[in-house]
């Protein structure tokens, strides 16, 4: 059978759908609405810390975080091509990727300080 | 028969193109009786016949099956054999060619994209073992089917490729060599098909750039659709179908096809 | 006849203007840019608690107000948006059976919005203690 890399794009675009809409709205809610805005909490610095240090914790960030660039950079890589009409499959498919793989990098770095 | 003074009337705007007098399409205002039972297609069927005979379509079975009166009406797909006058009253009523597909004159569009790209899903049954004849030479080619095995791919069958989803697409509009709605979920009827035996190969066809992958999910093609065929479901599916085979392509290349559970 | 003269309508840049079912198709489209925006926040976040007491507050400050504010309620929404539409064509891109019955998309669209409060209540009650 032919082997594409396409269809593994489209498994990490859904897994990373999926993260998204199930794990970004209350992480996102809280770390930039709800606690900047003191409408819950502000939690305590050492709470925070104690719980973002975690192994687990920074280890599940890191798939999540991972899955749900993969998700932006499908997404938006169709939205240039089909949208924009940037027809540079090839450059496309480098940019949007490419950037998502830069913010891993820096995504890898912050959590394994 | 005597006119009634107060019939009431719509106002049809329509596309014109006349490729040996015009540059480009340019439109033309009509008026239509306005009759409580008439469609957008006895409209232009009595346009032809009384004002302009030189106004050019497509129709045939006017009752939904044929699927060849499909035009863009208010900047929707419509079959106008399907598609009441008295609900767009009081009008006035834009008729245009199908969109997404090159104009050839007027109301007529040119589906030699579609034509093409159809075959190239392989719409029909595909087995490994040819019929063979029996004692008698004759070819049985008859082959058993389940009423729960025809459920899994009747709805995918009631295509009537009437390209209304072709012309709601905007993936196809901005990038004519996406294979397309109407095509994907005929190929999934017949990988669907418990008599069928060609997934693998229609598979490589739909796996590359232009086919399902270039599907964004818009849905619009499942939303015009006349025959209710969720072509977008079955695009959605094929995608998952396609993902899964391609694991395991690229996990175990060496088993032979047999083993890797292909057909 | 050998020229070929039928007429290929050009798209509009502004096709996705026309329909109600495009424009919101098109804004589904650009939530992924504030997924991504998010994401980074949220890193620049956990490392500003990693830098201390006082990098943290500095941080929740900063976004408290201003341009920032307004971007992050600017992504929160598109983020809904996101798991809204998300959750709305799950069931119509599966052909879930369960011992041969189907399931009916209620239930797919159903079983996602339980995993989203769920889960919503994990992180909150992991986070925001």
């Amino acid at each position: 059978m032919k082997r594409r890399v396409e269809p593994l794009m489209w498994l990490g675009f859904s897994g990373g759908g999926v993260a998204a809409a199930i794990f970004l709205p209350m992480l996102a809610f809280l770390c930039a609405l709800a606690f900047p805005l003191g409408w819950v909490g502000p939690p305590s610095h050492d709470d925070l810390l104690t719980v973002f240090e975690h192994p687990l914790t920074r280890l599940a960030l890191l798939a999540l975080f991972a899955a749900m660039l993969v998700h932006a950079a499908h997404r938006f890589r169709f939205t240039l091509y089909d949208g924009l009409q940037i027809k540079a499959r090839l450059l496309v498919a480098v940019t949007c990727y490419g950037a998502a793989l830069v913010m891993m990098i820096f995504a890898v770095d912050v959590l394994t300080t | 028969m005597t006119q009634k003074t107060t019939e009431a009337r719509i106002e049809l705007r329509v596309a014109r193109y006349r490729p040996d007098k015009d540059r480009e399409p340019g439109w033309q205002e009509y008026d239509v009786p306005l009759r409580e039972e008439w469609t957008v297609l006895d409209g232009l069927n009595h346009l032809k016949d009384k004002v302009d005979t030189t106004l050019a379509f497509r129709w045939s079975c006017r009752m939904g099956i044929c699927g060849s009166c499909g035009m863009n009406v208010n900047g929707e797909p419509r079959l106008t054999c399907a598609t009441f006058l008295s609900d767009y009253a009081p009008g006035p009523v834009r008729v245009e060619p199908l969109a997404n597909f090159p104009v050839v004159r007027d109301l007529v569009v040119d589906l030699t994209d579609f034509m093409e790209k159809l075959p190239t899903v392989k719409p029909w049954i595909i087995r490994d073992d040819d019929a063979l004849p029996d004692q008698d030479g004759e070819i049985d080619g008859e082959y058993l089917q389940t009423p729960e095995e025809l459920d899994a791919y009747k709805q995918f069958s009631m295509c009537i490729n009437c390209m209304l989803c072709y012309a709601a697409c905007p993936v196809y509009g901005l990038d004519p060599d996406f294979v397309g709605p109407a095509a994907i979920a005929l190929a999934e009827r017949y990988d669907l098909d418990s008599r069928d035996q060609g997934a693998r190969e229609r598979l490589d066809v739909l796996i590359e750039h232009e086919g399902v992958y270039g599907c964004t999910f818009v849905g619009e093609c499942t939303r015009v659709c006349p025959k209710h065929v969720d072509p977008a479901g079955a695009i959605q599916r094929y995608k998952l179908k396609a993902a899964q085979e391609s694991v395991k392509a690229f996990l175990l290349p060496a088993l032979p096809k047999r083993l890797r559970g292909g057909r | 006849m050998s020229e070929d003269l039928t007429y290929r309508r050009p798209i509009s840049t502004w096709w996705w203007l026309r329909k109600r079912s495009y424009f919101l198709f098109v804004m589904r489209e650009l939530s992924s840019i504030f997924v991504a925006w998010l994401v980074l926040y949220l890193l620049l976040f956990v490392r500003a608690v990693f830098e201390g007491e006082e990098a943290y507050r500095d941080f929740l400050d900063r976004a408290s107000s201003g341009p920032l504010l307004v971007l992050n309620v600017l992504a929160f929404g598109f983020l809904l948006l996101h798991t809204v539409t998300w959750f709305g064509v799950t069931p119509q891109a599966m052909d879930l059976r369960v011992r041969g019955q189907k399931v009916p998309k209620g239930a797919i669209l159903g079983a996602q919005y339980v995993a989203l409060v769920v889960v919503s209540g994990f992180v909150f009650w992991l986070v925001a203690r």
